[in-house]
């Protein structure tokens, strides 16, 4: 069966609606994507006809839930390639797995005077959890730099690396710049020093671009909601060996074996890290959303998106008051995610103007501080486009660009 | 004989609504923004940056002749709209007259929510910082 942008999108319901009397352009999907009707349904499904908690009950629904909810964890240890199902512990989101990991990892493995290696393109929220580490251990933050065109300086990472280094964490994909990180190289780099590595994949995910056994990560966090499934879910991957060792993130139901005045014992892995009542509803569209995926490994789809990113690539960089931030090269992938600013023109004024032609991108600093510093700007415009987006919504962005760059001129 | 606060509120509110589309309002604010009066370099502080914008605002006020003027910046031209109808509409009165005004004209031209919440935060931001001027200098 072959598939085309239309068929897709057709699959959207919330893509039909329009903003100012205007057809809505989506083009912030790295911020979150929408929702196709199957996850919908399958939200709207577990609500009315299959809510109950979990785990521990003996009732039908409760059963039902229950196996809503972990076979939702086997189709995710399939979809990333995890070895063991244990490994795949459910969170909200990226943040909360990165927080989870620095915060668990951190009591295990991180003591004064040992370093946490980040990059300089990392979101606040793979940034900020380990600044906390470092504060409560005494521990020192360590930048791997990028260069100009927004690639990672590999070639420094292992000088930057010292005995004392416990851990590297990195984006598969910075959300400003939208360049396919070489997570193999650095992974090997890291474990030639044996240094574990945690992988970023907020926005890596959606595009199918991991699997965890082969790239060897020893973390993997990503969010639901940025992938097609519901708010509220994520997935923090982490190898056995790593989080048999690792003191649970919070206490609670759920994630206990035994409890006494005296002393508790935990459960083990997953629920060791899943304290309290989880997203039980939401927890199983992340399997509709990955079966939803499925499709979009069709060749002829991948040729027609492709077809509108790359229109959208050269329309960018061709423009002479455009500077565009994470330039490919080489044999370096771009997901379809293009962050510019524009000589004179304020990136707010840009996106308010776009707003009001019906156009949603992103603007502002994209929780990525330090990475604004680097270039030296205040805030940019970033576009990032799902395999819903036409190459019709493409040329009517690049027109209505223009038309904005205009009046502000 | 001098304009009332609520005069000069009630002309903004007219021009503006001359304009049917949000885009030709945009157009509007946009020329405004161009014609605000050049802002001193040594006003550019971090005292007078006012918090809560995408973009950075900066507004500054003197007294004179027991009124308050204000000049303001902004590093995005349509926020120097906005700021532009502000300045038009409260610089040169009195503290008294600033303090007790509701500040609801800002609702009724619409701005607040045809502007992104960010904006909007960055034009409450403004509003107080007028608001708490004049109530310090009353």
């Amino acid at each position: 069966m072959t598939m085309n942008i239309q068929e897709i999108r057709a699959q959207f319901s919330a893509l039909s609606r329009q903003v100012y009397g205007k057809a809505w352009v989506y083009f912030d999907n790295a911020a979150t994507s929408q929702r196709p009707d199957s996850v919908t349904k399958v939200a709207a499904e577990m609500a009315t006809s299959c809510n109950a908690n979990i785990h521990r009950a003996v009732h039908c629904i409760a059963t039902q839930a229950t196996e809503a909810y972990e076979r939702t964890r086997d189709e995710v240890a399939a979809f990333i390639g995890a070895r063991h199902r244990e490994e795949i512990i459910f969170t909200s989101g990226t943040t909360h797995g990165i927080n989870l990991v620095a915060f668990s990892f951190g009591e295990a493995f991180v003591g004064e005077g040992d370093e946490i290696i980040v990059s300089e393109a990392e979101h606040h929220s793979n940034l900020v959890p380990w600044q906390l580490l470092c504060q409560r251990k005494k521990a020192r933050l360590v930048v791997l730099p990028v260069d100009a065109d927004g690639h990672l300086r590999i070639d420094l990472l292992p000088t930057l690396i010292s005995p004392k280094t416990r851990l590297l964490a990195v984006a598969q994909v910075s959300n400003v710049l939208g360049i396919v990180n070489p997570l193999d190289k650095i992974i090997q780099i890291a474990h030639s020093h044996g240094v574990p590595v945690l992988v970023d994949g907020a926005q890596g995910i959606v595009h199918q671009l991991v699997n965890v056994e082969k790239t060897d990560c020893d973390f993997y966090a990503f969010s639901g909601h940025k992938m097609y499934a519901a708010t509220g879910t994520g997935v923090l991957y982490g190898k056995k060996a790593l989080l048999e060792q690792m003191p649970p993130y919070m206490g609670g139901g759920e994630m206990i074996a035994t409890v006494r005045f005296s002393g508790t014992t935990f459960a083990p892995l997953p629920g060791k890290f899943e304290a309290g009542t989880q997203n039980i509803n939401a927890v199983p569209t992340l399997g509709a959303a990955i079966r939803f995926m499925r499709q979009l490994q069709d060749p002829q789809l991948q040729a027609e998106t492709r077809a509108v990113s790359d229109y959208l690539y050269e329309a960018l960089s061709a423009h002479p008051r455009i500077h565009l931030y994470g330039v490919p090269r080489g044999t370096t992938e771009k997901i379809p995610l293009f962050s510019f600013t524009v000589e004179g023109a304020h990136h707010e004024d840009l996106a308010l103007i776009l707003d009001k032609m019906g156009i949603a991108v992103r603007s502002g600093q994209m929780c990525a501080e330090p990475l604004m510093d680097r270039f030296g700007v205040s805030g940019m415009v970033r576009i990032s486009l799902a395999p819903y987006n036409t190459m019709q919504e493409a040329e009517y962005f690049i027109q209505s660009l223009d038309k904005a760059i205009q009046m502000l001129s | 004989m001098e304009k009332s606060l609520q005069d000069i509120q009630q002309e903004v509110i007219e021009t503006f609504s001359m304009y049917d589309e949000w885009l030709d309002k945009y157009e509007y604010l946009i020329e405004l923004g161009k014609s605000l009066e050049p802002f001193p370099d040594a006003a550019r502080t971090e005292e007078n940056l006012i918090k809560g914008c995408q973009s950075r605002v900066w507004l500054e006020h003197e007294i004179r002749d027991g009124r308050i003027w204000f000049k303001a910046d902004s590093d995005a031209i349509i926020t120097k709209g906005i700021i532009s109808l502000l300045i038009q509409v409260y610089s040169g009165r009195t503290a008294a007259e600033i303090a007790a005004d509701d500040f609801s004209f800002v609702d009724r031209i619409g701005l607040k929510e045809n502007l992104s919440p960010t904006r909007a935060n960055g034009l409450v931001s403004m509003i107080e910082t007028i608001r708490s001027i004049a109530q310090e200098n009353r």
